[in-house]
């Protein structure tokens, strides 16, 4: 038991963080209220330390590659999923890393009107209407949900940290404008987002039905040696379905541009990461459970579905996902990368345009899920998910960032106006030539372009996809690059390259540093990703060796 | 170390640039391109030229070790030849452009010099994905040149020329990665020892180049077929071939001079190059097959583009086509696939770079100075501009193909190799003490591709002298009437009626109504080689001899005829060691 205990310390440390926190935002001294930012920020970080350094390894002897310490806990089944054995010190890290640099933006989201008035003298302290440590709590759950996502062995934990990593973010949406569009998106996100968790859920029932169990291991134990059947099949699929909703995949991503739109951007960047990061989390432990060593030519469903695979250039690679999960993945991914670039295309509004992008990017990512996984980092495709996530969400953190560092002015209420279109960008790298570059950096990182952090993330995608033999997907994926680059080349030099037309005034920083400071982070980031990045891909790799146990799994069929 | 000087002077002269006030911009760029010349000058005298098919000149660090990318450089005759090339044009560039840009100074030569990098980076990359990068890099700085500095329809020419060209390598990529996975798979047993002990990568997930052609050529016909697809794919919307060749015009009308400078001078032979380097040894088989119908689309190329530009009223446009029948020649000597033509082919990206570069600066010079590239409005300048009128006939006739110049050499040469290219007649019979033809020669070109395309070279001539009449001699016309008014007579000599032109047309930029001293030293460098390369070609044929000797070795006998087994067996992918991965040829 307190082995087990030694995977949690990080999301501990982040439930005592959420309730200091939420004391600390009820003080009367502005300085203390202030601190929970702080507080929040350091408490992540410490997690993601201790996640790397605490957390057991199943090779037993890991020593932490910070301190050198050696932790000796080897890791058994009883302690944890060991699917996946190694991947939960990987992701929390990343988790604490994107998450730490997704609080930057969010200072000053929900009490600015609050605290303005009781800077100027015009209101008291009011412990009842201040909404700043709820937020920072909100967000100290939130993460906590994505780490526990990380650590989840057993379906009734999956669900009940994917749901603590979403919950909170209804609310965050709804909150983070005083504006009504902003609870709409609220409103809506929750009620989709039940729907997912609905239909996800049934689907662990039925895979309970299937197998008799909610334990991981003993799912992938029960798969591995009594087969496959039906039910626990359409478990899989029905789960990965809902699953979608996370991560905003398509036919489940229709909320995600009016929700993004709704949402202050800073929320938005966060809601890009961190439910998308979940669901792939959850996704990837689903199919370890099911395995990737399946033969097509057996399974034989439709001849017309056979087309698909009936790849010219599909050499002998039989070992894939069940073939109906196969089938659904590779429509989904074709799907959601089409959908989301081209209806980018159409957008003139800046957060529905990365709204889009981010379905795309969840599309891509998929690819990675079907490749499964490879001995080597360009070869397996779950280590591919891994190092995405993390490019994906340093990249993504700074575009969102820049448009919450900016504001044209506030309004009646005291509330800010948005940096809604691209319009509203020009001729940024002019007025503000840090943030302008920063986001010059992350859209051309988003759109692939070699040789930034994003061309890195999608090559082994593009590797891992192709020695899957899934030529036709990468070749899509490819593709689906190219229709990108048209928006994303608009975001990018739209502030570099247009002129702000006459009279309509240049967008002003808003009055938090820590805004724009996360966006430039984010933008070195991207630049120090690109140039050292393959140390971190080493350690994607390492967190996504598939067990022993899985890959006997997957040869039993 | 040196290739990597190359690349990294300009980037550095580039932050330089960024951080410096506007008025030394152009200074830091001048010198940095300089440097960059000399660097690259001076690797050519380290370079071993006797070992030209060699990788010489190695480096090689690790970048992303779980992907197996490297940041390994090399270069053999062919790539030292383009880096030379492409030093030599970035200080033209640079000193064409000090009185056309005028807004943002430093924006533009910080992106210029960033463009001569990427592009030295291409020609010496020896691993794949750095390869990939430099080539994809090349289209911010162009995007950027255009889009900011072109004239009227920049934006809608920048972002065709990007997309055209991001997708199409994209999808090259894609083909380069499924012969990096299928080396991977590679059983090394299956392989011939002696191929083996050359090439220790192979059976491993590795980038390097050499040792991905040589896998490439155990690929069986059909895999080699969709490959080269795939590369043909990328690479020929850059060179580019016939029915991809939409953005070239466009581009090349709307960039400013220099970036039409860059474009046609290197920035095109990025994809030929690509083709030479990466098509034909890597899937020579397929090569040998689509040789044939590749080639015809380069005849297309070359009669379409030619007819063309015989309507053009835009100069610039005009020798933009032109650009597009001229790659054609040159990749209709590549399919040639003999030494002839594979040679003809290298000079002609060469000469093609000076020739029609040159050609670029001067209508740059002339829109500088009169705001309009119509033939119509324009005139017999001979008669005001001697010395530019006598560039521009120097270098039209360079750009024809008249003997004594350049382009002759790599034109005949290309013609003669698609002529000789042939199995069934003609070879033998003609020009037997060239380059006797293998009955085993494969594609199958021939005497009518060679034909059909010399007759692109009858319209070359008319369009080329149709655009130097109108330009150049015949009345005095300026787009300023009144002064065009005063010529009354035809010919050239007698147009200085009025003394007063001098004065007139100058304009705010203080440019003389003839050529200035830096427009001259703009132009020497690329005549003098126009012309030795013209009476001299020797020097650069053997230069790129031993390559196109290799990579012709490798079309005509493909590994797979030689190995003892015609499919080597697969086995599973072996995990990437990083320890083994060095750079080839390293010294």
């Amino acid at each position: 038991m307190t082995e087990r205990l030694a995977f949690l310390y990080p999301e501990i440390v982040l439930f005592v963080a959420t309730c200091v926190v939420m004391v600390l935002g009820l003080s009367k001294s502005l300085r203390a209220r202030k601190s929970s930012a702080v507080v929040a920020g350091l408490s992540v970080l410490v997690a993601g330390f201790l996640a790397v350094v605490s957390t057991p390894r199943a090779s037993g002897d890991a020593s932490c590659p910070l301190s050198g310490v050696v932790f000796s806990h080897a890791m058994t089944p009883e302690m944890g999923q060991v699917l996946l054995p190694e991947l939960a010190p990987y992701a929390k890290a990343v988790i604490a890393l994107v998450g730490a640099l997704l609080l930057l933006p969010l200072a000053g989201t929900v009490d600015r009107s609050d605290e303005a008035k009781i800077a100027s003298g015009r209101a008291g302290f009011d412990p009842l209407r201040s909404n700043r440590a709820e937020f920072y709590a909100f967000y100290l759950f939130s993460l906590t949900g994505l780490m526990l996502c990380a650590s989840a062995d057993d379906l009734i934990w999956l669900f009940l940290a994917l749901e603590l990593t979403s919950l909170p973010t209804y609310i965050m949406v709804a909150i983070s404008t005083s504006r009504n569009r902003s609870r709409e998106a609220g409103v809506k996100y929750f009620f989709l987002g039940a729907l997912g968790a609905a239909v996800f859920l049934y689907g662990f029932a039925l895979v309970y039905g299937g197998t008799g169990t909610t334990n991981l291991n003993a799912i992938a134990h029960s798969i591995s040696t009594g087969g496959l059947n039906t039910i626990t099949l359409l478990g899989m699929v029905v789960s990965i379905l809902g699953l979608c909703f996370k991560i905003a995949a398509a036919p489940m991503h229709f909320y995600t541009p009016d929700v993004y739109e709704g949402a202050a951007p800073q929320v938005s960047g966060f809601l890009a990461f961190v439910p998308k990061t979940a669901g792939f989390i959850a996704i990837l432990l689903l199919c370890a459970a099911v395995g990737w060593g399946y033969s097509h030519a057996e399974s034989g469903v439709g001849s017309l579905l056979h087309a698909v695979s009936a790849d010219p250039l599909v050499q002998g690679t039989g070992k894939r996902l069940p073939y109906l999960l196969w089938l659904m993945i590779w429509v989904i991914a074709a799907l959601t990368m089409t959908i989301g670039n081209v209806l980018a295309l159409l957008q003139r509004s800046v957060k529905r345009m990365l709204a889009y992008s981010s379905i795309a990017h969840s599309g891509y990512m998929l690819v990675g899920v079907l490749a499964g996984p490879g001995d080597s980092a360009s070869t397996s495709g779950v280590s591919a998910v891994l190092f995405y996530l993390l490019a994906y969400g340093v990249m993504n953190a700074g575009t969102f960032a820049v448009l919450a560092a900016l504001e044209r002015g506030t309004d009646a209420e005291g509330e800010r106006i948005e940096v809604e279109t691209l319009d509203d960008l020009r001729g940024l790298c002019a007025s503000h030539p840090l943030l302008g570059w920063t986001m010059v950096v992350c859209s051309l990182s988003l759109l692939g372009l070699p040789p930034l952090l994003g061309f890195f993330g999608k090559l082994p995608l593009f590797t891992s996809g192709i020695a899957a033999g899934q030529i036709t997907l990468v070749v899509v994926l490819g593709l689906n690059s190219a229709i990108a680059a048209f928006y994303y080349l608009r975001l990018a030099f739209t502030p570099l390259l247009e002129s702000r037309d006459e009279g309509t005034p240049a967008p002003v920083l808003a009055p938090f540093r820590s805004r724009a400071a996360g966006a430039v982070i984010a933008a070195v980031g991207v630049l120090v990703l690109s140039a050292v990045g393959g140390w971190a891909m080493g350690h994607a790799f390492d967190a996504a060796k598939v067990s022993g146990a899985a890959a006997v799994t997957a040869e039993g069929h | 170390m040196l290739l990597m000087a190359a690349i990294l002077i300009p980037l550095v002269s580039a932050v330089l640039i960024a951080l410096a006030p506007e008025a030394r911009a152009k200074t830091i760029a001048l010198l940095g391109t300089l440097t960059q010349l000399v660097v690259a000058c001076y690797a050519a005298t380290v370079f071993d030229w006797s070992f030209s098919s060699r990788a010489q000149l190695g480096m090689s660090l690790a970048w992303f070790e779980g992907l197996g990318v490297n940041l390994s450089l090399g270069a053999d005759g062919v790539s030292m030849v383009l880096i030379l090339l492409t030093g030599l044009l970035g200080p033209v560039c640079v000193l064409a452009s000090s009185t056309a840009i005028t807004t943002r100074v430093r924006t533009y030569y910080a992106w210029l010099v960033v463009l001569q990098a990427a592009m030295a980076g291409v020609f010496a990359a020896r691993d794949v994905i750095l390869f990939y990068i430099c080539f994809e890099f090349t289209l911010i700085p162009m995007f950027i040149l255009i889009s900011l500095w072109g004239s009227t329809n920049r934006r809608r020419a920048a972002i065709k020329f990007f997309l055209f060209t991001f997708t199409g390598s994209v999808v090259a990529l894609a083909g380069l990665v499924y012969v990096t996975w299928f080396n991977a798979t590679l059983d090394r047993a299956s392989v011939p020892a002696v191929i083996l002990s050359q090439h220790e990568l192979l059976g491993t997930w590795t980038f390097d180049v050499s040792t991905l052609i040589t896998a490439g050529q155990l690929m069986s016909a059909g895999e080699q077929a969709w490959v080269l697809l795939a590369l043909m794919a990328g690479f020929a919307v850059k060179v580019p071939l016939f029915p991809v060749h939409t953005w070239l015009p466009l581009a090349h009308t709307e960039a400013p001079t220099a970036g039409s400078v860059i474009l046609a001078g290197v920035l095109l032979k990025l994809g030929t190059y690509a083709i030479y380097r990466f098509a034909l040894p890597m899937v020579p088989e397929a090569v040998a097959t689509y040789a044939p119908h590749l080639s015809m689309l380069c005849v297309v190329g070359i009669i379409y583009g030619g007819l063309i530009c015989w309507v053009q009223t835009d100069v610039k446009k005009l020798v933009a086509y032109s650009s597009v029948a001229h790659l054609g020649f040159c990749m209709l000597g590549m399919f040639a696939l003999n030494n002839t033509g594979i040679t003809g082919s290298i000079l002609y990206m060469v000469n093609h770079g000076l020739s029609t570069g040159a050609l670029f600066l001067l209508i740059g010079m002339i829109y500088e100075r009169y705001h309009t590239r119509d033939m119509n409005q324009l005139g017999g300048l001979a008669a005001k501009m001697p010395v530019w009128a006598t560039f521009m006939v120097f270098f039209t006739m360079a750009s024809v193909g008249l003997p004594g110049l350049n382009g002759f050499v790599s034109e005949f040469l290309c013609l003669l190799g698609a002529f000789q290219a042939s199995s069934s007649w003609g070879s033998g019979a003609w020009g037997s003490d060239i380059e006797p033809v293998a009955a085993a020669t494969p594609g199958a070109l021939g005497p009518w591709f060679a034909m059909i395309a010399g007759t692109g070279m009858i319209i070359a001539a008319m369009y080329l002298l149709y655009m130097v009449g109108k330009v150049v001699w015949g009345p005095l016309k300026t787009p300023h009437g009144h002064s065009a008014g005063h010529a009354e007579h035809s010919g050239h000599g007698a147009s200085h009626g009025s003394g007063g032109h001098g004065t007139e047309d100058e304009h705010a930029h203080g440019l003389p109504t003839d050529l200035s001293g830096r427009e001259i030293a703009t132009l020497v460098p690329l005549a003098v080689l126009c012309v030795v390369l013209g009476v001299y070609p020797k020097p650069l044929m053997q230069a790129v001899q031993g390559s196109v000797d290799q990579t012709v070795a490798v079309v005509r006998t493909p590994l797979r005829s030689q190995g003892a087994t015609p499919a080597p067996a697969r086995h599973a992918p072996q995990p990437t060691n990083p320890a083994k991965t060095h750079g080839e040829g390293a010294q």
